[in-house]
């Protein structure tokens, strides 16, 4: 399977480096190397979903009891997560590190995916969640802990987008 | 039997708990028995209340946590039960509040009047102890007990579809977030 092992990697070393102890996830293809390096890392609680968003409320309850979180999800679990964001980290201000695989995107061979991708930067806007593509390795290190600080300093949710040419190796 | 009167039998027991209500009817009459640091109400996100029971378990393996659900809210997030499940942390006892109705928005019926099994499907979810009680000693005791035998508990407790006239406390939502917040971290002092 194709998916970046470096990139992976990269994205997990600065979660731990951000002192991240908690992940949530639905397995996605763009993310079973992450979702296996923190099943594998005793020091991370690794919380695997039905419906991604179980995560908000998996990620306040980590915020109030002292935990920094993230949650990794396809853009379509962000969809699925929306009312959640709003009607629960928006208005309660709990700030939420999100990593989005973003799939339906410039490259995208699954046809399934591609209404999703149209849509995402759109709804992120709207909703006014600050986000970032990350699409360089050599930006994970930085951009990163930055995003998990913004969302910490402002009590907000804050995404990072993880692209095809981040994640996949053609 | 009433609601408020499980809350209140339970009441004492849970000042060393850290609780999580769902909205509506739930949260407004835990709140007026009086409020306490430790009472956090979600007061949108249906269904997210086990979530949030969920990753304060995890996270605080050495506090006590009860959430106060409803069967509205848990049919909106099944999925909570598989993967509360999966987890089974023992430090989490999950309390269903059945009226069988959407009292908040008019008493609609829900799923539960129709024949919907909360515990069966909790039971069959994995959960590794429901049980439903219909009166309030029963309900009281099923919640010491789950408090002693430290293992995660789903208690459907059958109860009249009433509540109080309104919903709205003079606690603000983010107020009540930060108090949460600040009297967990109190406890790590």
């Amino acid at each position: 399977m194709p998916v970046s092992l470096a990139s992976s990697k990269a994205i997990f070393d600065a979660l731990k480096r951000c002192d991240v102890r908690l992940l949530s996830a639905l397995p996605e293809t763009w993310l079973v190397h992450l979702i296996r390096m923190a099943d594998d890392d005793p020091e991370t609680i690794l919380v695997r979903l039905a419906k991604e968003e179980e995560g908000v409320g998996i990620s306040a309850g980590a915020h109030f009891a002292g935990v920094k979180s993230a949650m990794l999800m396809q853009n379509h679990g962000f969809l699925a997560s929306i009312n959640g964001i709003v009607s629960f980290a928006h208005l309660y201000k709990i700030p939420l590190l999100m990593l989005i695989s973003y799939r339906g995107s410039f490259g995208e061979r699954d046809p399934w995916q591609t209404q999703g991708g149209n849509i995402t930067e759109a709804l992120l806007r709207v909703m006014g969640i600050p986000y970032s593509i990350l699409d360089t390795i050599e930006n994970v290190e930085k951009r990163i802990p930055q995003a998990q600080t913004l969302a910490e300093s402002s009590l907000q949710p804050v995404a990072l987008l993880l692209t095809r040419d981040l994640m996949w190796e053609e | 039997m009433l609601r408020l009167d499980c809350l209140r039998a339970v009441y004492s027991d849970m000042g060393n708990c850290l609780v999580v209500t769902i909205m509506g009817a739930t949260a407004a009459e835990l709140h007026s028995l009086g409020h306490r640091p430790n009472f956090f109400y979600l007061q949108h996100a249906m269904g997210l209340a086990s979530s949030t029971g969920l990753g304060l378990a995890l996270c605080l393996s050495d506090q006590q946590i009860i959430v106060f659900d409803g069967d509205g809210s848990l049919l909106m997030n099944l999925g909570s039960l598989s993967t509360m499940a999966r987890y089974r942390p023992g430090n989490l006892v999950h309390i269903v509040f059945d009226n069988e109705s959407l009292l908040s928005v008019g008493g609609f019926p829900t799923a539960t009047n129709t024949g919907t099994d909360l515990e069966g499907i909790a039971r069959a979810a994995g959960i590794p102890t429901v049980l439903t009680v219909r009166t309030v000693e029963d309900f009281s005791s099923a919640v010491k007990n789950a408090l002693d035998r430290k293992q995660l508990t789903t208690i459907v407790a059958k109860v009249e579809p009433t509540g109080p006239a309104g919903y709205v406390t003079d606690l603000s939502l983010v107020e009540n977030r930060f108090q949460f917040r600040r009297y967990i971290q109190s406890l790590k002092r």
